[in-house]
C-alpha cells in the first residue's frame, strides 16, 4: 500500500512541476517570458517551450494574429474647406512583443496609441487633398499613404499597421441638404435636356418630312408638264401636218366646228334674208 | 501476448497491453481511466468541415471528412471549420426574417454613399465568402466576420466614389459588382484571411429618397423624348408615301393625258385626211353640204330671226324682236 500512496504522490508532483517548466504557446498567440518581471525573450513559434520554473520566469501571452482597430466617426476638413464625416478602420498587429510589452503594455493601450497616430495622419493627408480627391480619384493612394505613416510611427510600440481604410466618407448633414438640391437641379437640367432634345429631333423630323414632300410633289409636276407639253407638241405637229394639205378647207371646217360649240338654245341668231340657207325662202 | 492495435480512421494506435494488470486493484482502475482518456481523443468530422489539429498550440495537421483519434487533451486539440458553408455580408440592410414574405431592415448609415461626381446613392449589396485555407481562417485574422464587413464596405464605397451616379443606376453596375469584388478579395488576400469572395451582389440601387422625384423625372423625359421622335417618325412614315403616291398619280394623269391628246389628234388628222380627200372630188357640193348639215344641227336650238328685206341690216328692221334672250314669242321656225 505503501508503494501505491508514494506513486501517487510521484505522479501528482511530476504533473506539477510540468506545468510550472512547460509552456504551451497557441499557433494565434506569442510570448514573451519574463524573469522576475523583467522581459528576457520573445518567443514567436507555437508549440511547447521549456522555461525556468515559476516563481523565476513567467510567460505573458499576445497575439499573432491580424487585430481589428475601429474608430467612431471624426469630422475633418478637406483642403477646399469642406466638412467630411471620416469613418475608417485599421488592421495591425504585434511584431514586437518585447516592446509592446514595454511602451502600451495591452491591446487597450494599443488602442489609444493607434487613435492618436492615424487620426493625425488622416487629419493630415486629408487635409492636403480636394473633397472630390478624397471620394473618387486618389482614395486608394491617399489610404496607401496613411497605412504608410502611420505604420512606421506604430513600429515604435512593436506595432505593425498593415492597412488603413477609409470605410465611409461622407458629408455631415447640413451639406447633405445641399447635395441634394444640387442632384435635384441637375436632374432637372437633365430631364429639360432630353425633353428639347426630343423636340429638336421631331421637328427637324418633321420638316425634313415636309421638305421632302414639297420635292417629291414639285417633280411630280416638272414630269407631268414635261409629258404634257411633249404630248402638246406632237398634236400640234401632227394637226399642222394634216391641215396644211388644205388651209382653205380646214378653216371651213373648223369654223362649221366652232358654229357648233358656239350657238346653243341661249343664242339668238340674226340673219338676213339673203343668207344662203335661207335664199329659197323667197 | 500479442499487441493490441486500434485502427480508426486513416490513425492506428497500438495499445499497451493491460491485461496482465486486470484483477490487480489500483491498476485495474488506472487502466480503465487511461482507456477512457484515449477514446475521448476520437472526432468526427462531418462531410463540410476539415479537421485542424494542434499539438501543444501548434499547427501540425489536416484532416478530411470521417471518423479520426487524435492525442487527446492536453496534448492535442481539433477545430473544425466549415470549408464548403458559404456565408454572406449583408451590407446597408440586415434580413430580420428569411420568410416568405422575407423582411429586411434598412440601414441608411451603411448604404447612402457618395459617388464620382459627388452625387448620394443608397446602394445595398451582399458579400458571399467562403474559406478556401482553414488554416490561414483559423490563425491569420482575429474576427473575421467583422473584417469581411469592414473590408466589404470600404471596397464598395471606394469603387462607387470611382463611378458616377448614372452608370452606378444603369450600366455600370456588373462593373462595381466586379471591381468591388477584386477589391476585397485583394484585401482580404493581403490579411491572409483564408477567405475567398464568391460573389458581390449590387441589390438594390437607387437615389436617396429626397431625390427619387427628380430621377424619375429623368426616366419620363428620356421616355418624353422617345415619344416625340416615335411620332414625328409616324409622321413621316405617313405623309412620304403619301406623297410618293401623290406623284404617281399626277405623272401618271399626265401620261394618260399626253397619250390622250396624241391620240386624239392623230384622230382629227386622219378625219380631216379622210374628209378633204372626198372633198377634193367635189369641192362646192361637199362644201355646200356640210355647210347645210351643220345649219341643220345648229339652228333647231336658237332664236333665229330673218331681218326683214331691206340690205343694210339693221336690228330695227327685226320682225318681232322679243327681249333678247326670252324664250317665249319670236317667229321661230
Amino acid at each position: 500500500m505503501k508503494n501505491y500512496k508514494n506513486l501517487a504522490l510521484i505522479v501528482i508532483l511530476l504533473i506539477f512541476l510540468t506545468n510550472l517548466i512547460f509552456y504551451q504557446v497557441n499557433e494565434t498567440k506569442q510570448a514573451v517570458v519574463l524573469q522576475f518581471g523583467k522581459p528576457v525573450r520573445t518567443v514567436i513559434d507555437a508549440g511547447l517551450h521549456v522555461k525556468m520554473p515559476w516563481p523565476i520566469q513567467s510567460v505573458t501571452y499576445f497575439e499573432k494574429r491580424i487585430l481589428d482597430y475601429d474608430s467612431a466617426p471624426t469630422e475633418i476638413l478637406t483642403m477646399d474647406k469642406k466638412n467630411l464625416d471620416v469613418d475608417n478602420f485599421a488592421k495591425w498587429r504585434i511584431i514586437d512583443p518585447l516592446k509592446f510589452l514595454v511602451t502600451v503594455q495591452n491591446e487597450n493601450g494599443a488602442q489609444a496609441r493607434l487613435d492618436d497616430i492615424i487620426y493625425s495622419e488622416l487629419r493630415e493627408a486629408l487635409g492636403l487633398h480636394d473633397l472630390e480627391e478624397i471620394v473618387s480619384t486618389s482614395r486608394s493612394d491617399l489610404m496607401d499613404m496613411i497605412t504608410s505613416a502611420s505604420d512606421s510611427t506604430a513600429r515604435d510600440y512593436g506595432i505593425e499597421v498593415i492597412d488603413v481604410r477609409i470605410k465611409r466618407a461622407d458629408l455631415p448633414e447640413q451639406n447633405e441638404r445641399s447635395v441634394y438640391e444640387r442632384m435635384r437641379a441637375e436632374r432637372k437640367r437633365i430631364a429639360n435636356r432630353y425633353r428639347s432634345e426630343g423636340e429638336e429631333e421631331a421637328l427637324k423630323i418633321r420638316a425634313v418630312t415636309d421638305s421632302l414632300k414639297v420635292v417629291i410633289m414639285a417633280e411630280a409636276y416638272r414630269n407631268s408638264k414635261i409629258t404634257r407639253g411633249e404630248a402638246d407638241a406632237k398634236a400640234i405637229e401632227i394637226y399642222a401636218e394634216a391641215f396644211n394639205r388644205d388651209p382653205d378647207f380646214f378653216e371651213f371646217i373648223r369654223t362649221l366646228e366652232a358654229y357648233k360649240s358656239i350657238i346653243d338654245s341661249n343664242t339668238v341668231l340674226v340673219l338676213p334674208p339673203d343668207t344662203e340657207l335661207l335664199k329659197y325662202l323667197k | 501476448m500479442a499487441k493490441k492495435r486500434i485502427i480508426i480512421g486513416d490513425e492506428q494506435i497500438d495499445l499497451p497491453d493491460f491485461s496482465r494488470f486486470l484483477g490487480k486493484g489500483i491498476w485495474s482502475i488506472l487502466g480503465i481511466v487511461v482507456l477512457l482518456w484515449l477514446a475521448s481523443g476520437i472526432y468526427i468530422v462531418k462531410p463540410d468541415q476539415q479537421g485542424i489539429i494542434r499539438r501543444f498550440g501548434e499547427y501540425s495537421r489536416t484532416t478530411s471528412p470521417g471518423i479520426h483519434w487524435r492525442i487527446p487533451y492536453p496534448v492535442e486539440r481539433v477545430d473544425k471549420p466549415r470549408v464548403k458553408q458559404v456565408k454572406r455580408a449583408e451590407i446597408g440592410f440586415r434580413t430580420i426574417d428569411f420568410g416568405p414574405p422575407a423582411r429586411y431592415s434598412d440601414r441608411p448609415l451603411e448604404s447612402l454613399m457618395l459617388t464620382g461626381n459627388l452625387n448620394i446613392i443608397d446602394c445595398d449589396m451582399i458579400v458571399q465568402y467562403r474559406i478556401i485555407d482553414p488554416v490561414k481562417y483559423l490563425f491569420k485574422v482575429r474576427d473575421l466576420e467583422t473584417t469581411v464587413r469592414l473590408a466589404a464596405e470600404a471596397s464598395l464605397r471606394q469603387v462607387i466614389g470611382k463611378h458616377d451616379i448614372d452608370e452606378a443606376l444603369t450600366t455600370g453596375k456588373s462593373a462595381i459588382q466586379i471591381e468591388t469584388m477584386e477589391n476585397l478579395q485583394e484585401i482580404l488576400d493581403m490579411y491572409e484571411s483564408g477567405l475567398s469572395v464568391v460573389q458581390v451582389q449590387l441589390q438594390e440601387v437607387h437615389p436617396p429618397e429626397a431625390v427619387k422625384d427628380a430621377f424619375k423625372d429623368v426616366a419620363s423625359a428620356r421616355e418624353d423624348l422617345n415619344r416625340l421622335i416615335n411620332q414625328a417618325q409616324g409622321y413621316q412614315n405617313d405623309v412620304i408615301p403619301r406623297a410618293r403616291g401623290m406623284a404617281a398619280k399626277v405623272e401618271k394623269d399626265a401620261q394618260a393625258w399626253a397619250s390622250e391628246r396624241i391620240t386624239k389628234a392623230d384622230g382629227d388628222a386622219q378625219n380631216f385626211v379622210k374628209i378633204l380627200k372626198e372633198y377634193q372630188k367635189a369641192k362646192s357640193v361637199t362644201r355646200k353640204r356640210l355647210l347645210l348639215e351643220t345649219m341643220e344641227q345648229i339652228l333647231p336650238g336658237v332664236q333665229l330671226y330673218i331681218l326683214k328685206g331691206d340690205k343694210e341690216g339693221s336690228l330695227m328692221n327685226v320682225i318681232g324682236l322679243p327681249e333678247i334672250g326670252s324664250k317665249t314669242g319670236g317667229g321661230r321656225r
